[in-house]
């Protein structure tokens, strides 16, 4: 409870976690899956579990698009370093991602010209001043990011920007939903579900879950009251034998989503048939690409990529981590060869993957307790 | 990555298309708002901004829940580096030299 203190409404927190014990069967074990990575650095970083009885698990779920990018895209995007006109922009989160010959930050204290972009917007401007060179950006991100990716295509085809393009690994979230739920070795009774995808595509797209496979979910925000009280609202559809989608994050999210921003992705990207995720392996229609209307601006129609596919390191255990089989702690190389400092995989690499934020609370806690003791 | 930073809405910028002033803990940037077109942003308007972008509008007491929320998970100094980097350019445009930090 070492954040406790710093709870914004300590005795609502101490209310919600009352009213969770009160609404658990102590005879069953319950499995909660955060859909979300920005919830799982939340439930660590918040100590969340140590207000949550030992029969209610958290187990975390795919939410984190650098964790779920296979090595071989990392490399695909930095082969195109190898163009001397070529200006690499990524998102400061992509920049310490190992690839097979390393990281972006690697490659770029190797010359390569690598740049960390805040916003695709900023890749954009990047290219406006700099027409003789080409500007790609790697493009990563659930359907949060996307949107933001899609607009930026139509402002570079409405002013004519001839020396831009995308290397689009966006990827939507509800496949991998699916592929969960699909997996044999998974079984889970309820989903928190992610608060910022949701503003985008609201509510309805995960009625499914609700309906065919009787799991009942709630979108919830990022405070610690928030999440306890969508737990709370978990229980009391599991104790009703409900299984529907509710909304606890109605403040920001709409349930039917932002038109706007469904209406620039549908203009702009189309499904795959298939994509690799790290871990989980191919899942159909589970990413976009771009639009035959914006070949153009395709990366991958532009230059010749490589088409690389890496199995990640054997010992590695990334895919159960991701898919919530393990826990971080129960992988081989967890905190031996695999920390923050010096990533193997990409679970440990960005705050939001389950590995580094167990890692930078849990076990550092947990190092500290045996030092003092 | 899923950062969403709240950030208030100053101005409507006339030199582009959907471009807006916007300004967060003191430190004001351009973003696009075009993604808020269903219901279009206006000045005093408070929003969550994600990657250069408004992606939602959002009531003032919750813009200051978010920013507390970012500061819990210690992730505040990162909101403000991102904002701080948003490229499209400072407004009004700053003089060289030593700048106060924003994270105030």
């Amino acid at each position: 409870m070492r954040y406790v203190d710093e709870y914004r409404e300590p005795e609502l927190i101490a209310k919600a976690a009352q009213e969770i014990r009160r609404l658990i069967d102590p005879q069953r074990h319950y499995r909660l899956m955060e859909v979300c990575g920005g919830h799982t650095h939340a439930i660590y970083r918040f100590g969340l579990k140590d207000l949550l009885p030992p029969n209610i698990e958290l187990i975390h779920g795919p939410g984190c698009p650098v964790c779920v990018l296979p090595m071989g895209r990392i490399d695909d995007g930095l082969s195109m370093t190898e163009q001397p006109d070529v200006i690499f922009t990524a998102f400061g989160d992509m920049m310490r991602v190992p690839g097979t010959h390393g990281s972006p930050l690697e490659y770029k204290a190797r010359g390569a010209d690598v740049r960390i972009v805040y916003s695709p917007a900023d890749a954009l401007k990047l290219a406006q001043n700099n027409p003789d060179r080409h500007v790609m950006f790697f493009a990563i991100g659930f359907e949060t990011t996307a949107p933001s990716t899609a607009l930026t295509l139509m402002r570079a085809r409405a002013q004519g920007i001839r020396n831009f393009s995308v290397f689009c690994n966006h990827v939507t979230i509800i496949p991998a939903i699916r592929a969960i739920l699909d997996s044999p070795d998974m079984r889970l009774d309820a989903f928190i579900g992610p608060g910022h995808v949701s503003t985008v595509i609201g509510c309805r797209p995960y009625e499914w879950i609700a309906r065919h496979e009787g799991k009942p979910i709630v979108v919830s925000g990022f405070e610690p009251l928030d999440m306890l009280e969508s737990i709370v609202m978990l229980l009391r559809q599991l104790n009703d034998g409900r299984a529907e989608v509710e909304n606890q994050y109605k403040r920001v999210v709409p349930w039917e989503g932002n038109r706007a921003a469904l209406k620039a992705m549908a203009e702009v990207f189309q499904l795959r048939p298939y994509f690799e995720w790290r871990g989980m392996g191919f899942i159909s229609q589970s990413a976009l690409r771009l639009r035959d209307s914006y070949a153009e601006f395709d990366a991958e129609r532009r230059f010749r990529i490589p088409g690389i596919r890496v199995t990640d390191p054997k010992a590695a255990q990334c895919g159960e981590v991701l898919k919530g089989v393990l826990k971080p702690a129960q992988c081989k190389l967890f905190g031996n060869e695999c920390t923050p400092e010096n990533p193997v995989g990409a679970l440990m690499v960005s705050s939001e993957g389950s590995c580094a934020a167990y890692y930078n609370y849990e076990h550092r806690k947990a190092q500290l307790t045996s030092l003092t003791a | 990555m899923c950062l969403a930073i709240p950030g208030k809405i100053v101005e409507i910028l006339a030199e582009r298309e959907n471009l807006a002033l916007v300004e967060v803990s003191g430190v004001r940037r351009k973003i696009d708002v075009g993604l808020l077109d269903d219901d279009p942003a206006v000045a005093g308007d408070w929003v969550l901004i994600h990657v250069g972008f408004a992606m939602s509008k959002i009531g003032e007491r919750d813009a200051a829940d978010q920013m507390r929320v970012l500061a819990m998970l210690g992730e505040d100094e990162a909101a403000m580096q991102e904002i701080e980097g948003y490229g499209l350019g400072e407004y009004p445009p700053q003089p060289a030299g030593p700048r106060p930090s924003g994270s105030g």
